[in-house]
């Protein structure tokens, strides 16, 4: 069975749902959106902590309301959103084919948009050995376990990682009646905190142990606790747990992207896209986390809004000519996103390039340079920090030389 | 009741030879101390069918290696238990390894392996072409394949359990006494009589012979840690890349595994502690080493999991399998790198040794059909690929682990199975679930969720 669409969006999280409430109304019953839980909304679906919205509904709310506010919108707006339809490869003639309980069938259309979103690399991705017990989980798992599932958690946990999301792992555990004994970050210190905090209100006194790294998990059956390394002293120790959360370092669900023989980007491993988020693939475009790892949800959702023109421009034909120039991060950011762009096209969604920052500073100056000389330059008044994203204004690539070949953003130190 | 048989260890050793004995007029307990079959050194290996090109010929365990091979091959066809037909080829990356190809060759010959070529190094590129630079030349064991160790476990012993076995699992076994004319077992879950005993322990099998009254040999663990990445590195390894081997051992391999990842391992250390299967730092840096000289394309793809098996080594040359026809014992002991392969065979030699002892092993003419098992392949069809089925039967389209793309009706038919899955363990060993890449990230609660309900409902 194949089905015709203008528009299939793979993914209803906050990006793929905002996508879908842009493009309906421009291409009446056109827009069939793609997810393959039992629900829309992605990730906020299980975030139930307050922290949700600020950016693109301008309120302050709960992923699971959020997650709704955003389904009904683009059902509202007249997009086909169907859930436990998995989208699991490409025909030869590049639809979709996706498994549901009504059956296996293909979805042809003129333009698809990929937001399939990141998830967390869990512990065996993080290469960390030891034994293999039950509870060790990541923060995705952890909050399906206790908002979705409603299982009760144990008694003291280690947090590792000193991200936004790791604060959200702090919450759950905290709701769910576990003592959060200690966070591990490789960073010097976790500057996500302060913005957490200040933002969701909270006073969240978890002792944090700064520049240090889980080297192995202990115990059979359950957990029983795990080592902890001091990165600069070398010292190891054992913290006695019986939880642990792996929160971040996150991954594009790039799959479908790969299989479809998309070029990935080598430093945010999802598809490399331009300002108009297309990938390298003619009609296939990629938004939200899947190619920044990771924002918040209000920016994803932004990618979605950001999209809809470019698809719509596609749609009626319209193709842009230019070689676009690389973007590649310098040695303060782990990756920069978009990773390409055509010279005088337009700008990035919200007028920023994302990066994912390794350094902290308070009044960062960041330089952009293109065959050896600096073509830009820009300093912001708010900080650079690990653990969440750093925006920087496109006015820095004001000045890209289209010929001039690759251009790397970086910190000036 | 007094069983006619009770063989002890559900691993793949017991388990065939439980569904062996099952076929004929005797009464059969298969016992185990953890609450799956499969659940020791069956359940974390390389999981590869051997030619056993590479055996120590005239030993026992060439013969049973080589007619396993066949055996298990043709079970497997029987009862959809997946294997892939790859071939393995053995690289050469010195003068002195490519000088010992042509006696590898002469040995499989006289394992009885006639299919080896040595191949020139365009040749070995051409085979694999993502493999790292130097190698000088190969051997290719076309017949090297590889297959499901999980699924082997539970259709033998779903077969014996249909022919009629009982299964006792968290059944340890803590004591034997020899009474009258048979065996007490003292086990965790009371006590047990038989005729016949038959030690099919596995790393447990020297304390049980001693139990039984024996000193014949003694068993330590040796680890193998193993490192499995991302689906998405498939492609790079096409076959099994293997080392040629060298006193130290049989070296390190790098092979796709039958639910369609990279594996690179085993390690190869000796222990003391016979349930120490953690990982090691040394483990992973060793092994991605070799990793990265085997395959350097390999390192910038995701590890999906890391594991480690525990072998039986011990202080034999060969496979120790002896019945003693007045004490009514067998054992079929130091079965350590090759008993996946060798299983059927080791439970036909079984039967013409309990044949010679007295026992009457003729086979029963109205034996059921052997058991058919979920294909948990991935070259083969999958439920979630399979139109026909779901529209009969929706659950098979509701994929619930995403990364492995296990469906509820596989999830379901697994905990109703007739040797159901009884902890996330079992389940993941039937069905893939929760095995991928995200590791539960996505689909950890619930297919969690989806287990409690079915054994709330059992
Ligand atoms: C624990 C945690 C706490 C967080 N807290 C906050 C917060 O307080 N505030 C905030 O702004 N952000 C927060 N975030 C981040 C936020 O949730 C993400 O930025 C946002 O969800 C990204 O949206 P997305 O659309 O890119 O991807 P996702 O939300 O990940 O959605 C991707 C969707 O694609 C679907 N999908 C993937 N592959 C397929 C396929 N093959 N077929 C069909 N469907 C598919 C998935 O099922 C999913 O629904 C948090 C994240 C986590 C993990
Ligand atoms: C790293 C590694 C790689 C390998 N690769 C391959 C390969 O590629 N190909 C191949 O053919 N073979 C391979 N093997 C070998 C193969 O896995 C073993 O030969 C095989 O699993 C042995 O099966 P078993 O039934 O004897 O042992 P086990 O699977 O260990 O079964 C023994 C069972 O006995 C039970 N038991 C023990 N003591 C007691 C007691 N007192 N009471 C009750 N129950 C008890 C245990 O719980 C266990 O379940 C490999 C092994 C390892 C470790």
């Amino acid at each position: 069975m194949i089905t015709k669409t203008k528009v299939a969006i793979v993914g209803a999280g906050p990006s793929g749902l905002r996508a879908a409430a842009e493009l309906a109304p421009a291409l009446k019953g056109g827009v069939l959106v793609l997810d393959r839980e039992a629900a829309p909304g992605g990730i906020p679906r299980h975030c139930h902590h307050p922290g949700y919205g600020i950016r693109d509904l301008h309120r302050f709310m709960t992923g699971p309301k959020y997650a709704r506010l955003l389904s009904d919108r683009a059902r509202q707006a007249g997009a086909d959103i169907v859930t436990h339809a998995m989208v699991t490869g490409w025909t030869g003639a590049g639809a979709l084919c996706v498994t549901s309980p009504e059956g296996r069938y293909e979805v042809a259309a003129d333009a698809v948009i990929l937001a399939t979103g990141a998830r967390e690399r869990p512990r065996s991705a993080r290469r960390i050995p030891g034994d293999r017990p039950a509870g060790v989980y990541t923060t995705g798992q952890l909050q399906n376990l206790v908002y979705l599932h409603h299982r009760p958690e144990r008694s003291r946990a280690v947090i590792v990682g000193g991200e936004l999301v790791s604060w959200s792992a702090v919450l759950t555990l905290r709701h769910a009646g576990c003592r959060p004994v200690l966070m591990t970050t490789q960073y010097a210190a976790s500057e996500a905190y302060r913005l957490f905090t200040v933002a969701g209100g909270i006073g969240l006194r978890v002792p944090v142990a700064p520049r240090t790294k889980v080297v192995r998990v202990i115990g059979h059956g359950r957990v029983t606790g795990v080592e902890v390394e001091d990165l600069q002293t070398g010292q190891r120790r054992v913290v006695e747990c019986d939880t642990v959360v792996f929160t971040g370092d996150w991954i594009p669900d790039h799959e479908l992207a790969r299989s479809a023989g998309i070029a990935l980007d080598p430093a945010t491993l999802g598809p490399s896209v331009d300002t108009r988020l297309r990938t390298d693939r003619d009609g296939v475009f990629a938004i939200g986390n899947l190619v920044h790892p990771v924002d918040t949800a209000d920016c994803a959702a932004l990618d979605g809004a950001h999209v809809a023109e470019p698809v719509l421009g596609y749609l009626r034909g319209e193709r842009t000519s230019g070689t676009p120039v690389p973007l590649v991060a310098g040695d303060a950011f782990a990756w920069v996103s978009p990773t390409r762009c055509v010279p005088g096209d337009v700008a990035p969604a919200r007028g920023f390039v994302l990066a994912w920052p390794t350094e902290v500073r308070k009044r960062p100056t960041i330089v952009a340079r293109q065959g050896g000389s600096e073509i830009g330059r820009v300093t912001t008044s708010y900080p650079v920090a690990p653990g969440r994203v750093y925006r920087i204004p496109w006015t820095l690539l004001a000045a890209v030389n289209p010929a001039g070949g690759t251009v790397t953003i970086d910190l000036v130190r | 009741m007094r069983y006619d048989v009770v063989v002890i260890g559900a691993g793949l050793i017991g388990s065939a030879i439980a569904r062996e004995l099952a076929g004929c007029h005797l009464s059969v307990g298969l016992v185990d101390g953890r609450s799956d079959v499969g659940d020791g050194t069956s359940k974390a290996n390389t999981a590869i069918l051997h030619t056993g090109y590479d055996a120590s010929p005239g030993t026992l365990e060439s013969r049973l290696v080589a007619e396993g091979y066949h055996r298990l091959g043709e079970y497997a066809a029987q009862t959809g238990i997946p294997v892939e037909r790859t071939g393995a080829l053995l690289v050469a990356w010195t003068d002195e390894e490519q000088a010992a190809l042509p006696g590898l060759a002469d040995k499989a010959r006289a394992n009885g392996y006639q299919a080896t070529a040595i191949v020139d190094a365009a040749a070995v590129y051409e085979a694999a072409p993502h493999l790292g630079p130097g190698a000088r030349g190969g051997l290719s064991v076309p017949g090297e394949s590889i297959i499901c160790t999980w699924s082997t476990t539970i259709a033998l012993a779903t077969d014996a359990v249909q022919r009629g076995a009982t299964l006792h699992l968290d059944t340890q076994v803590q004591g034997l006494t020899r009474t009258g004319e048979g065996w007490t077992l003292d086990t965790t879950a009371g006590p047990l009589r038989t005729r016949w005993l038959i030690n099919a322990a596995g790393l447990g099998g020297d304390t049980l012979d001693a139990q039984a009254g024996y000193d014949r040999f003694h068993l330590h663990p040796r680890r193998g840690e193993l490192l499995v990445f991302d689906k998405l590195a498939r492609e790079k390894v096409p076959l099994i890349v293997l080392p040629v081997p060298s006193k130290l051992g049989k070296g390190v391999l790098v092979s796709p595994t039958i639910y369609g990842n990279v594996m690179v391992g085993p390690t190869a250390e000796d222990m003391t502690d016979r349930a120490d299967t953690a990982t090691t730092e040394a483990g992973f840096d060793f092994l991605l080493g070799k990793g990265a000289a085997l395959v350097p394309d390999l390192m910038a793809e995701e590890v999906t999991a890391a594991y480690a098996g525990l072998r039986a080594a011990h202080d034999q040359t060969d496979y120790l399998i002896e019945a003693d026809a007045d004490r009514t014992y067998l054992l079929a002991g130091c079965i350590r790198s090759t008993g996946l392969t060798s299983c059927l065979a080791v439970a036909a030699h079984v039967s013409d040794l309990l044949a010679g002892a007295g026992l009457d092993v003729t086979p029963r003419d109205d034996l059921p059909d052997p058991p058919r098992l979920p294909n948990l392949g991935e070259a083969g069809r999958r439920p979630y690929q399979d139109d026909a089925l779901i529209r009969r039967d929706p659950a098979y389209g509701e994929v619930v682990c995403f990364c492995e793309r296990v469906t509820r009706g596989e999830i379901r038919d697994a905990c109703q199975s007739t040797v159901p899955a009884r902890t996330l363990g079992g389940l993941r060993r039937r069905t893939r679930a929760t095995n991928g890449r995200c590791q539960g990230f996505f689909c950890g609660a619930a297919v969690e969720t989806l287990l409690a309900n079915e054994r709330s409902q059992a």
